[in-house]
């Protein structure tokens, strides 16, 4: 008995001295990014670590960070926080200064958390969060953290986008979202917003529907038709989206579908022609919009990609922005030490890739950033994986118009 | 008025979609004991192999050409590796549909990749069928509800009117009977699973393209399926059959139910005023828990009747 | 379980003190801290170990197969990070070192509650019970805020300053030993209890329940007790993963978590009380270090579960168990090189299998993540002929010499086995 523990044991031994050895100093500067990259929700992060790969090497072609490479380096958390906090304890082994993380607030906020108290507890061997992708609000507000760096847009960001860009003849909506944190949260600013921006809007149904159980979407398109909207406000995503689009299609339902998520991957392949016209969302960007806005650069990065093999869309501006942000912090900071690199990141004012104007707010550690809204069209130059449609930008909501006040008050280092 | 009616025939139709797929389930179930957890995940193959094959010859050969491979693959299955396992006791038959599901599951994406396929329904069928209550009723639909009672129909008439399906049913009370009467009980076992693994394919391509076919139906699939199979008990294909349309219509119906526990008590001059998780639990509308349903009719039933609703085995 | 007990004993100190040592094994002397991976590795082991015993009480010594056993482990979670809350607010005046019971007894009062309903049937019908339950517990995780605060969990902070030894628990080796010591003595209580009356009878009524019931023993009332005991236990887990990660999500209670107990507890082995432990180890070493390696990991689980299954039902433990009646005979050295002829091809066979898994997955999913894939050290063109001919001449080729010295192996056991125990082999 004891030789299988032994053998077991002797595994350990050898991959922990590989973990154990003195940090050399190495010539890379290494990001950390942890998501899911194994079982049913390996899609998002597949994708998101092609972004990575992409943007980082284009990075340190033209020269990286004090004149050193980025180097990414993966882990799977398979969507669970206690495999994402191992993962953790193995980067702050390695003296990684940075982790980047862009899949699920229940991850975000054990990432907030857990890194906040290693700092205060190991206050030699730090790291700073780059969250790209946690959205709940509250991560910023309520659970907000010197070290957390927040460079996608909040839900409530969103919101605001997405109520702004409703149209202006729409007088009754419905919303329906997924029962949890973020679906719910969807809900109450959807509702915030309404109150505030659109008072004429009438909402004729407000539901939340079981993340992830629902088959059958024809009772949810029967009380839709029966509350007579014209619009269905929903931040679904992947199955609880596509399958209410494609039911609602073809019961001959007549209603836009206003939605938060379904630029994401996969969305337009299984919404298909059934969304023309009516689909929208809300998207840091697509790659029609650097035609829209008259920035070639932009759009050249974006057929860059198609052309280098992949079959998706580019639409992680926020990524760019992120990684142009980091290496100028750190260039400023002049070393990769979190709490400097942290402090060079406050306050700091970024042209992004389409030349808008974005703040990393001080305040929150919250990126304001600007949102489009697109509509999916076949008249477009670019179309979304060869669908054939694509996102035709009709809006365009500012850093400045998605300003919005927080109640975050961030214990700062000494 | 309108509105039992539309819930009753979308819940009609969603139920023959559960039926598809519980039906395979059942058969395993109830002739080997074996509740097959890779039965959904069997389901996510077909639907992948009718789209793939569907793309090479169209969508009505795949209809007969996917559920085969499926078949065969659970021949597969069911010869190198359940028979081994069949000693081993129900348990352990079970962890190994367990462990395929995993392996599925990773293959298919190692093969068709991470993303949603498109798979759409066939032109010749995207048409309405008539319009209900200002709803259109699409033709694929009509054509699902064909399917799923065929399906019923030619299992009944196997079973009930073959000579097959007598030794089958012979095989599953009374195997050693069955083996010393010459009839080759393995071989009976193996049909039956490749015929279950069929339906399970057809379902697949029935609902692939009506839902969407991604690497996550499985996972989305499976705990339904066995609820019902459960539900409607061991040994009775009618049990799968009332039990998919009930399922199916009490989650319509839940749907369209916005009262919540609190709404009933309401008359009574009941009022909560504090927020904690008692007032969460009696606010909560009967639609948002639509889906959940069927856990609670299942348990609800097993307590009080373990073999389930028609059920003609003891578990 | 026969066998001397100054051996067993002598095994299990031997393990402890093993586990005492570990984090010092990889003390990094140039920065003066432990590796931070191995000891969050090490109290992970320590966390699942409890959770795989406990929910052995009911497979192996049962026979009751629970699909919701996470439920309680996760409950006791949750309950903890609230007391941890009220303690450090001052409302709570009890000791770190005690927390777990207050964990442990949450988790029992829930198992009371849904164990009353799920024992009323017993095998598959008290498994579709228990999955019913644990859907339900996962969606209400989900969306009921007060309790379980949602996607984002609850959180806490464990340096809560009240503690038996005056430590602070900042450091996480502190935690550690926490857990070690728990571990210790939830073992050392479902030890006890497997000697109980009430643990022999939840092995009768596993065995053969009706007679049981012509004893006088109520088989209902066993499986209830045993019930309600795991999830005392797995309440205890759930605590100490409260106290180690600071924050419990819904994942703690949902689906794989419980998934994950059936793997350990059966791939370790069911049977042996010990088993679950090791499954414990070795699952949490696949899932948490190889998952560092490989994206597919999860294939090479399925495979091993499906290997064990239809070849070594009774687990790794069960494995070297059938050793003891050779071993006690002294006739262990007669194996050594049957197992050495039978481990060579065994090894070539699996870095097949492992090389065609990794090929196949960097084809497809690697490439487009613009990943160069490096296996044992060496670069390897996917599109290139050799490797791919490499590995199936390895895992074919390997697998055929596998069955041939399979086979003589099998000869050579039987062979020592009628030696040893010539009654046995008659069976």
């Amino acid at each position: 008995m004891s030789c299988l523990r032994l053998i077991c044991y002797s595994f350990a031994v050898v991959c922990g001295l590989s973990a154990g050895w003195p940090a050399v100093a190495q010539e890379t500067i290494k990001l950390a990014y942890t998501d899911p990259f194994s079982g049913p929700f390996a899609s998002g992060g597949d994708e998101f670590l092609k972004n990575f790969q992409y943007i980082i090497a284009r990075k340190n072609a033209a020269g990286g960070p004090l004149g050193r490479k980025y180097e990414l380096v993966p882990f799977d958390d398979k969507l669970q926080p206690a495999e994402a906090l191992i993962a953790l304890k193995s980067m702050t082994d390695q003296n990684m200064p940075f982790v980047m993380h862009c899949t699920g607030s229940n991850v975000g906020a054990a990432l907030i958390d857990a890194v906040s108290k290693h700092n205060a507890r190991n206050p030699d061997n730090r790291i700073l969060y780059l969250n790209c992708g946690a959205l709940a609000t509250e991560l910023t507000n309520e659970q907000c953290d010197f070290w957390h760096f927040r460079f996608a847009g909040s839900v409530d960001m969103r919101a605001a986008a997405r109520i702004k860009s409703l149209p202006p003849d729409l007088k009754k909506v419905y919303l329906l979202n997924q029962d949890y944190l973020f679906g719910q949260s969807i809900q109450r600013d959807s509702k915030k917003w309404l109150a505030k921006l659109r008072p004429d809007i009438e909402i004729v149904g407000d539901e939340l529907m079981p993340f992830g159980k629902v088959q059958d979407f024809t009772p949810y398109v029967s009380k839709i038709k029966a509350s007579g909207a014209q619009s269905v406000v929903t931040g679904n995503y992947n199955r609880d989206l596509n399958l209410l689009i494609k039911t609602a299609v073809d019961s001959g339902l007549d209603v836009r579908f206003d939605t938060f998520l379904s630029h994401l991957i996969g969305g337009p392949t299984a919404i298909g022609a059934a969304g023309e016209n009516r689909l929208t969302s809300i998207m840091e960007f697509n790659s029609n919009v650097p035609v829209d806005l008259k920035v070639p650069a932009a759009e050249k990065f974006a057929t860059d990609w198609r052309s280098s093999g992949h079959d998706t869309d580019f639409s992680a501006l926020n990524f760019v922005t992120m990684i142009d942000m980091l290496t100028d912090a750190i260039n400023k900071a002049g070393s990769t030490d979190p709490l400097k690199v942290a402090l060079a990141l406050e306050d700091m004012h970024e042209k992004d890739l389409l030349g808008q104007e974005t703040i990393m707010r001080k305040e929150d550690h919250q990126l304001l950033m600007p949102y489009y809204a697109g509509v999916f069209s076949k008249d477009v130059k670019y179309d979304a994986e060869h669908t054939g449609f694509g996102w035709k930008n009709y809006m365009t909501a500012s850093a400045a118009d998605l300003t919005l006040p927080t109640i975050c008050k961030m214990k700062r280092p000494e | 008025m309108e509105i039992v009616l539309v819930s009753l025939l979308n819940g009609l139709v969603y139920g023959m979609l559960l039926f598809m797929l519980a039906s395979g389930l059942t058969l395993i179930f109830s002739m080997m004991g074996v509740l097959n957890f890779a039965h959904a995940s069997i389901y996510m193959i077909g639907a992948y192999l009718a789209f793939t094959v569907s793309r090479l010859i169209g969508f009505f050969p795949a209809l007969i050409v996917a559920p085969i491979l499926c078949g065969l693959l659970g021949a597969a299955i069911e010869v190198w590796g359940l028979r081994r396992v069949h000693s081993n006791g129900h348990i352990a038959e079970l962890l190994f549909t367990f462990g395929l599901v995993f392996i599925i599951q990773r293959s298919v994406q190692m093969i068709w990749g991470m993303l949603p396929m498109a798979y759409r329904v066939p032109p010749s069928l995207e048409f309405s069928l008539f319009t209900f209550y200002g709803e259109h009723f699409p033709a694929y639909r009509g054509f699902m509800l064909l399917v799923s009672a065929g399906m019923l129909l030619a299992l009944w008439l196997l079973l009930k009117k073959t000579r097959v399906g007598m030794v089958i049913r012979a095989a599953l009370t009374h195997p050693q009977m069955a083996s010393a009467l010459g009839h080759n009980v393995p071989m009976v076992f193996t049909i039956v699973f490749a015929g279950g693994c069929m339906l399970a394919g057809l379902a697949g391509v029935i609902g692939g393209n009506y839902q969407t076919t991604e690497p996550g139906m499985a996972d989305a699939m499976g705990p339904i399926v066995f609820v019902v199979v459960v539900f409607g008990g061991l040994g009775s294909l009618l049990g799968c059959f009332i039990a998919s349309i009930l399922m199916g219509m009490i989650q319509t119906f839940a749907v369209v139910i916005n009262y919540s526990m609190l709404d009933l008590l309401k008359p009574l001059g009941v009022t909560l005023s504090d927020s904690n998780l008692f007032t969460e639990i009696m606010m909560m509308p009967v639609a948002r828990i639509g889906a959940l349903l069927p856990f609670v009719m299942m348990i609800v039933i097993l307590l009080f009747r373990p073999r389930g609703l028609l059920g003609t085995r003891d578990t | 379980m026969s066998g001397t007990r100054s051996t067993q004993s002598a095994i299990w100190t031997v393990a402890l003190l093993v586990a005492m040592l570990m984090p010092w094994l990889f003390y990094n002397y140039h920065t003066g801290r432990h590796s931070g991976f191995v000891v969050s590795m090490l109290s992970q082991m320590g966390m699942m170990s409890i959770l795989a015993l406990s929910y052995n009480m009911l497979l192996g010594q049962a026979g009751l197969f629970s699909f919701c056993h996470a439920t309680f482990f996760g409950v006791g979670g949750y309950a903890t990070i609230h007391f941890l809350n009220m303690a450090g607010d001052g409302g709570l005046p009890v000791p770190m070192e005690l927390i777990p019971i207050l964990s442990g007894l949450s988790g029992l009062g829930l198992a009371i509650v849904f164990g009353y309903m799920a024992t009323k049937q017993r095998a598959t019908a008290f498994a579709m019970i228990t999955l019913g339950i644990g859907e339900l517990m996962t969606t209400a995780a989900l969306s009921f805020h007060h309790f379980f605060g949602g996607e984002g969990g609850v959180n806490a902070n464990r340096m809560i300053g009240h503690s038996l030894f005056g430590l602070k628990y900042a450091s996480a080796v502190q935690v550690y030993y926490l857990i070690l010591a728990w571990v210790v003595l939830a073992t050392l209580a479902m030890f006890f209890l497997t000697q109980t009356p009430l643990g022999r009878m939840a092995n009768a009524t596993r065995d053969n329940f009706e007679r049981a019931q012509f004893m006088g023993y109520d088989p209902r009332m066993v499986r209830f007790l045993q019930f309600a005991l795991s999830g005392f236990f797995a309440g205890i887990g759930g605590g100490l993963y409260a106290i180690t990660y600071e924050i419990v999500t819904f994942d703690a209670l949902a689906a794989p978590l419980s998934a994950n107990a059936l793997l350990m507890a059966y791939i370790g082995g069911s049977a042996v009380f010990g088993g679950p432990l090791l499954g414990a180890v070795l699952i949490t070493l696949l899932q948490s270090g190889v998952s560092l390696l490989s994206n597919s990991w999860l294939v090479y689980v399925g495979v091993l579960f499906i290997t064990m299954v239809m070849f070594a039902p009774n687990g790794i433990m069960g494995l070297v168990l059938a050793h003891r009646p050779v071993a006690r005979a002294g006739l262990m050295g007669q194996l050594a090189l049957p197992y050495l002829r039978v481990i060579l091809p065994g090894l070539l066979m699996v870095l097949g299998f492992v090389g065609l898994v990794e090929l196949t997955s960097f084809l497809t999913i690697g490439a487009a993540q613009g990943r160069t894939l490096v296996l044992f050290g060496n670069r390897i063109d996917v599109h290139a002929l050799l490797p791919w001919l490499i590995s199936a001449v390895l895992l074919f080729g390997g697998g055929f010499w596998f069955r041939v010295e399979a086979r003589a192996f099998h000869r050579v056991w039987e062979r020592l086995m009628a030696e040893v125990a010539p009654a046995r082999a008659l069976a």
